[in-house]
């Protein structure tokens, strides 16, 4: 089968003027890369590394200025409008909704635009009201939406005519826990029934961590790590740590088989242990832990992205 | 006081330092000046000639005047009625303004003149370059460049203590948009931008004369154009003063009643 | 789509009809929803609608007032006019209504919001284009229309089949060249940021020339609005055909029927202008 998206030594360049002086910046440096119907890819970076400049070349707004992309097949400037029938795009930031419409109306105007016959229509709407739980807020127009019903209809919106790939721009930026996973569970359904290709650019780690099965990580325009997460953590070294509250004051909890003591305070009463994600899990660590001590309470922090974009930008110089 | 007067020389000041950063709107807005200006000329030229050389008192280089000068003001009078205060009222941000020990009405015209003042430079010179170039009818009496330039200071405050009266009426409305381009529409034709107001029916004259419109820019345009006298200048400069005060002691009334509005609503 | 060529009926008429249909409803449903959404807010569009009729009923005064101070202007009287002002202030309302929202082209672009329309499967242009419709300049719309029915009414026309056919090919075609005027600038803002003035110039100034008589103009003038910018086209020149009055210098009373001409040019800059701005957008040879 053939590649959904492919790119060979994408390049592109901006001018950008400077005060007086004009000067050239690479956004994308030779970009190739291969990603497989089906995939789901975190695609990661640090702020200007050239994610959405990529975004907007797989998808047809921007020109590279050397190099060749085929998204679906098609050359994404010259098939945009066909191809834009094959691609779904979530940005974060800038909605495609009709802000002063009720969240229906969105859906039926898109619908027409997508040219989805009316059983389709129905069909599929039915399908992600229920799965994305949107029954509560359809009438609602979408300027009075909380940020998370927001973004779950952006992302219905985006999905409706049901694309071979979807890409996330920060779907979940400044969503809280529920919403997150809410949306998360969503995207991994869809997957799962519809052989949706996912490409996501995220700040959060929990985001690659339950959705994708590859990752991609771009630094200064040019590709710094394409692999698995397993790979990702090797790499970098980054680890998980779990934080538990104890009922009562207890000494260190060294010892524990693949994990490592990090810190202790108020008296031993809240600890925090790291652990190497491959090597073990967090609740393998937490049954070693809770047979020594009870536990109160605990949660798992994961590695920050920043912190793992960090080391493998480092690893590189 | 003068500390007081510091911050008002310091808000006009910024007000006239915001404007000198769109240099590719003030090329625009001469671009737009000059197309509007010489549509102008080509009608209203028409008109003197068709009057036999003179229509109520314009032959046609005191039209010349009026024509480039009002170009010429464009940039600076606010005959469109839109402000920040608006914008701040409607985001909430005026409650802020109350906070700092400012008179926000002092505040808002200060800065708002400043910026009229600096479009002068970009705006105003090259409109009064081509009216010098193509010819221009000149008062007679040397008195006529101090007062006209008073006048027009006054003309600018006025347009500007007035479109704040617009703004204002944010505290009480929900949307200002619809009586700001009902302010915009009017505001043009009775201060005699397209056509000079003595040319109105006299009617239609009166109207004018009884709203604050024709002392933002008909009056320091018939004073420097000549078309009075040094007598007749002092009484429209006296009228400016009096329209300056109405509409100046209205919008400090306004703002009182506002920010008391704004307490009882808490915002 | 693939559903619809598959779908086709059995005479070729009924299928061309049907995805005409098929193809015009995403236009359609937009449009629709804006329409709804703005009578929707009762108090606000009452006083939109109060707004845009005083806007026209102004600049129809600003004409009057001139012919109250003098009979005749440019060759014209204001019976005359009124028939000019009426075709040009029409068409340019219908074209406002349709088409003034291109305006927003620069907040389109600062928002990002332009990206959107490049994940929708339709033509960029014809999305911007039916992206919305400002129902309040229907009260514009009135006063061009009133203008022109009373100028039909007191002017002494040779009515025919030819006086008919020549009003519809001037409003059509006027309305057409004020469309593209509109597109015109708005094509140009990819390039100028913070320029809308310049090209409001000569959209608004283009308006205010259309209802002048072009009689009066100086050569540069005639030039600029009655070809570059073929303003002339809308109101004046269709008006010397119809009543049969003396041509002046540069515009002869044929060229009334040259609207159509006027427009195809109109358009033609439009989309070059157009094409060059989304070329300089997506970063193609720039």
């Amino acid at each position: 089968m053939s590649a959904i998206v492919e790119t060979r030594g994408l390049t592109r360049e901006f001018t950008v003027r400077d005060g007086r002086r004009r000067r050239r910046l690479t956004a994308v440096d030779d970009l190739t890369v291969r990603v497989e119907p089906g995939e789901a890819v975190g695609y990661i970076g640090a702020n200007g590394a050239g994610k959405s400049t990529t975004i907007k070349m797989l998808t047809g707004i921007l020109v590279p200025t050397s190099g060749t992309v085929t998204t679906c097949g098609l050359r994404p400037v010259k098939d945009r409008r066909r191809l834009a029938r094959q691609v779904g795009v979530v940005f974060g930031q800038r909605s495609q909704l009709w802000w002063d419409l009720p969240v229906r109306e969105s859906f039926r105007i898109l619908a027409a635009i997508h040219a989805l016959p009316a059983a389709t229509e129905r069909a599929r709407t039915a399908e992600l009201v229920d799965r994305l739980e949107m029954a509560d807020f359809l009438t609602t127009p979408v300027r009075q939406l909380s940020l998370g019903q927001r973004m779950r209809a952006e992302v219905a919106a985006a999905l409706l005519h049901a694309p071979r790939l979807v890409i996330l721009d920060e779907p979940t930026i400044g969503l809280d826990v529920l919403s997150k996973q809410r949306l998360r569970e969503f995207l991994i359904a869809e997957r799962r029934t519809h052989g949706t290709t996912l490409l996501l650019t995220t700040h959060d780690m929990g985001d690659v961590q339950r959705l994708c099965d590859r990752v991609l990580i771009i630094d200064h325009g040019r590709l710094a790590y394409d692999g698995d997460l397993v790979g990702l953590g090797r790499a970098t070294g980054a680890e998980r740590v779990l934080v538990v509250d104890l009922v009562g004051p207890s000494p260190d909890l060294t010892g524990i088989p693949a994990a490592r003591h990090l810190s202790s305070e108020a008296h031993g009463l809240r600890q925090r242990l790291s652990f190497d994600a491959e090597a073990t899990t967090a609740a393998r660590v937490f049954a070693a832990v809770a047979e020594r001590v009870e536990v109160l309470d605990f949660t798992v922090e994961e590695p920050d992205i920043e912190d793992v974009v960090r080391r493998i930008y480092a690893a590189r110089r | 006081m003068r500390a007081m007067t510091r911050v008002y020389w310091r808000l006009l000041g910024a007000g006239f330092r915001r404007q000198s950063t769109y240099r590719l709107a003030a090329l625009g807005g001469l671009v737009a000046n000059t197309t509007f200006g010489l549509l102008k000329v080509a009608v209203l030229f028409a008109t003197v000639r068709a009057a036999g050389g003179d229509v109520a008192g314009y032959d046609l280089g005191r039209m010349s005047t009026y024509i480039w000068l009002s170009q010429a003001l464009l940039g600076s009078i606010n005959l469109s009625g839109r402000t920040d205060i608006a914008e701040r009222i409607k985001d909430g941000q005026v409650a802020v303004d109350f906070l700092r020990p400012l008179d926000v009405q002092a505040a808002e015209v200060t800065t708002a003149v400043g910026g009229a003042l600096f479009a002068l430079i970009p705006r105003g010179i090259p409109m009064l370059a081509i009216g010098g170039f193509v010819g221009m009818a000149l008062p007679a009496s040397p008195a006529a460049y101090p007062l006209s330039a008073l006048s027009l200071l006054l003309g600018i405050v006025i347009s500007v203590a007035a479109a704040y009266l617009v703004g204002v009426a944010g505290f009480w409305l929900v949307e200002t948009r619809g009586p700001q381009i009902c302010y915009m529409v009017v505001s043009g034709f009775l201060a005699g931008l397209f056509v000079p107001i003595q040319l109105f029916p006299r009617w239609l004259e009166l109207t004018a004369q009884a709203t604050p419109f024709p002392s933002m820019m008909m009056y320091p345009i018939d004073i420097l154009a000549g078309r009075v006298g040094p007598a007749g200048a002092l009484t429209l400069l006296a009228v400016q003063l009096a329209w300056l005060a109405a509409v100046g002691g209205l919008g400090q009334a306004l703002t009182r009643a506002g920010r008391r509005h704004l307490e009882v609503q808490g915002g | 789509m693939i559903f619809l060529r598959r779908s086709g009926g059995p005479r070729p008429g009924v299928t061309d009809e049907l995805a005409l249909r098929v193809r015009l409803r995403p236009y359609r449903a937009v449009l629709a929803s804006r329409a709804r959404s703005q009578a929707s807010y009762r108090a606000n569009f009452a006083l939109d609608l109060v707004s845009s009729f005083l806007a026209a009923l102004v600049e129809l005064a600003e004409v009057w007032v001139l012919f109250h101070a003098v009979t005749r202007l440019g060759g014209l009287e204001f019976h005359q006019i009124l028939l000019v002002f009426g075709l040009a202030d029409l068409a340019f309302s219908l074209a406002d209504l349709a088409v003034g929202h291109c305006d927003n082209l620069p907040t389109y672009l600062r928002a990002g919001t332009l990206d959107v329309f490049y994940l929708r499967p339709q033509p960029l242009l014809l999305q911007l284009a039916t992206s919305d419709i400002t129902l309040r300049r229907l009260a514009r719309a009135s006063v061009g229309l009133v203008a022109l029915i009373a100028g039909l009414a007191v002017n002494d026309i040779a009515w025919g089949v030819g006086a008919v056919a020549l009003l519809v090919v001037a409003l059509a075609s006027g309305c057409a060249t004020f469309a593209a005027m509109f597109v015109w600038a708005g094509a140009l803002q990819f390039f100028l940021i913070d320029g809308a003035e310049m090209t409001n110039a000569f959209v608004y100034g283009g308006r205010y020339a259309a209802t002048q008589p072009a009689s009066v103009w100086s050569r540069p003038l005639k030039a600029v609005f009655g070809f570059f910018f073929p303003m002339a086209f809308a109101g004046f020149l269709p008006t010397l055909r119809l009543l049969d009055l003396p041509a002046p210098a540069w515009l002869p009373t044929w060229l009334g029927w040259c609207g159509p001409l006027a427009a195809l040019w109109a358009w033609a800059m439009a989309l070059l202008c157009w094409h060059w701005g989304v070329r300089h957008y997506r970063g193609g040879g720039g």
